[in-house]
């Protein structure tokens, strides 16, 4: 019970640090607009083309704001020496990694909800007819992201090159979760509650969920603290 | 004396691999469907398999690391990772060698083309992060904790053939694999000089591993006068 407390104490911080400033929020946010109207002159947008390659476009464009966000998570912390204090404080490292994991979390649901309407409108597609099953997946991938994701920030938050760093590593990491998300946003766009093979891929986002969220809170003490 | 025996095991493993090219290529009739082309298998697989061991080595390096902090558990992760990439781009290239000729393409998109592509990117990010670390001791931290995250791919490369549709040929050697006795018998023979000459590499590269961290420790001497 202390142990969530601890957790959401270190979230309800990050977000209303973010939330203040807004300096991640907006660059991510804006970044995310840029791309979706770069993918306008990647292919033609007839609304045939677009509901086929619907979830690549879609979760490319998360993936690629969610990095920005990402990266600013602990680099955050560097100034006036906050890390250390962070670290040195009686919460256990775990809980300092799922805190910031839920408000990156939170951060890039936002993101993804003001992005998705845009996407609607640019691009001509009713993209709400699955309503509970797109909230699932988003909510699903969107954990495999930032938990990955505020995992490897902690992981380069003290190298050269960091904001480089960051999305060589995450990327092909993300690779299963960002394909089982396309290929059931792809579907659901579409209009089509998931069968079988969706089933499946469903199976592999919440195993992935699992596995990176075990492994990541087992070994986010070591980068920690070392 | 060290070094005699690697010279000797070189030598081992340059003989066994021209005994068993001169066995393929005379001993070894051409394959029912593929022709000649299939004698790739005899590098492709094992080289595969050697790829998948280093990186198996350089988990458990990375965990003894953690646990021990001793740095020769760092030197033994970098050394099998970087050798287990030069077995897995052998891997991949091959096998794009083989596709041209029996599908006629180079690449496609397959689950075991594409999950073993994505296993050696991950690998090749872990030589990246070392190069951003200055500090011994955190960069062996780091690097360690990202190859015990890299390696869930692994077995998702292994079993991808078994749990998806793929283009890629199922298993020949378990499962309900079938393959002609003389067939397998050359492909876990040429194993043996693959697995020679990573050792061979994983020695000589650890051995310079070991001589930079001992001219580090003197540059630092130096420094502190």
């Amino acid at each position: 019970m202390q142990y969530l407390r601890q957790v959401w104490t270190v979230a309800a911080k990050d977000l209303r640090s973010e939330l203040r400033t807004k300096e991640a929020l907006n660059a991510s946010l804006s970044f995310a607009l840029v791309i979706l109207l770069l993918f306008s002159f990647a292919f033609d947008p007839t609304a045939e083309m677009t509901r086929e390659i619907s979830g690549g476009l879609l979760w490319l464009v998360f993936a690629f704001a969610g990095a920005l966000l990402l990266n600013r998570s602990f680099a955050r912390e560097l100034e006036n020496d906050c890390l250390d204090v962070l670290v040195t404080s009686p919460v256990p490292a775990s809980a300092l990694f799922l805190g910031k994991t839920v408000a990156n979390w939170l951060l890039l649901l936002g993101i993804e909800i003001v992005c998705l309407p845009v996407f609607g409108v640019f691009y001509n597609v009713d993209w709400a007819r699955q309503p509970a099953w797109l909230a699932v997946v988003l909510l699903l991938a969107t954990w495999g992201i930032t938990v990955i994701g505020t995992m490897f920030s902690a992981l380069t938050v003290n190298l050269r090159l960091r904001e480089l760093m960051l999305p060589m590593l995450v990327y092909p990491m993300l690779i299963p979760c960002l394909m089982a998300a396309m290929q059931l946003t792809t579907a659901l766009v579409a209009g089509q509650a998931p069968t079988g093979d969706q089933l499946a891929w469903l199976r592999m986002l919440v195993g992935f969920d699992i596995i990176f969220t075990a492994l990541s809170v087992t070994l986010v003490e070591t980068v920690l603290i070392g | 004396m060290r070094e005699k025996i690697l010279y000797a095991l070189g030598a081992a493993a340059a003989l066994l691999l021209a005994r068993n090219i001169w066995v393929m290529l005379t001993g070894l009739p051409d394959e029912a469907f593929q022709g000649a082309i299939f004698r790739i298998i005899f590098f492709h697989v094992p080289a595969a398999f050697t790829c998948f061991l280093c990186f198996f080595v350089a988990l458990i390096s990375s965990i003894g690391y953690l646990k021990a902090g001793r740095m020769h558990w760092d030197a033994l992760a970098v050394s099998t990772t970087e050798v287990g990439l030069a077995f897995g781009a052998a891997n991949l290239i091959s096998g794009m060698i083989w596709a041209r000729i029996i599908w006629g393409i180079w690449w496609t998109w397959d689950w075991r083309l594409t999950s073993m592509l994505v296993c050696w990117l991950l690998y090749a990010g872990y030589l990246v992060l070392r190069r951003a670390v200055e500090e011994p001791a955190q960069r062996a931290r780091l690097s360690a904790v990202l190859s015990i995250l890299s390696f869930t791919v692994v077995p998702f490369v292994f079993f991808s053939i078994k749990w998806f549709r793929t283009q890629h040929p199922q298993p020949v050697l378990y499962g309900e694999g079938k393959m002609d006795s003389a067939y397998r018998a050359m492909l876990y023979g040429n194993w043996v000089p693959l697995l020679l000459i990573a050792v061979i590499l994983i020695a000589v590269r650890m051995q310079q591993e070991k001589r930079a961290r001992e001219i580090d420790a003197l540059r630092r001497e130096a420094h502190a006068f």
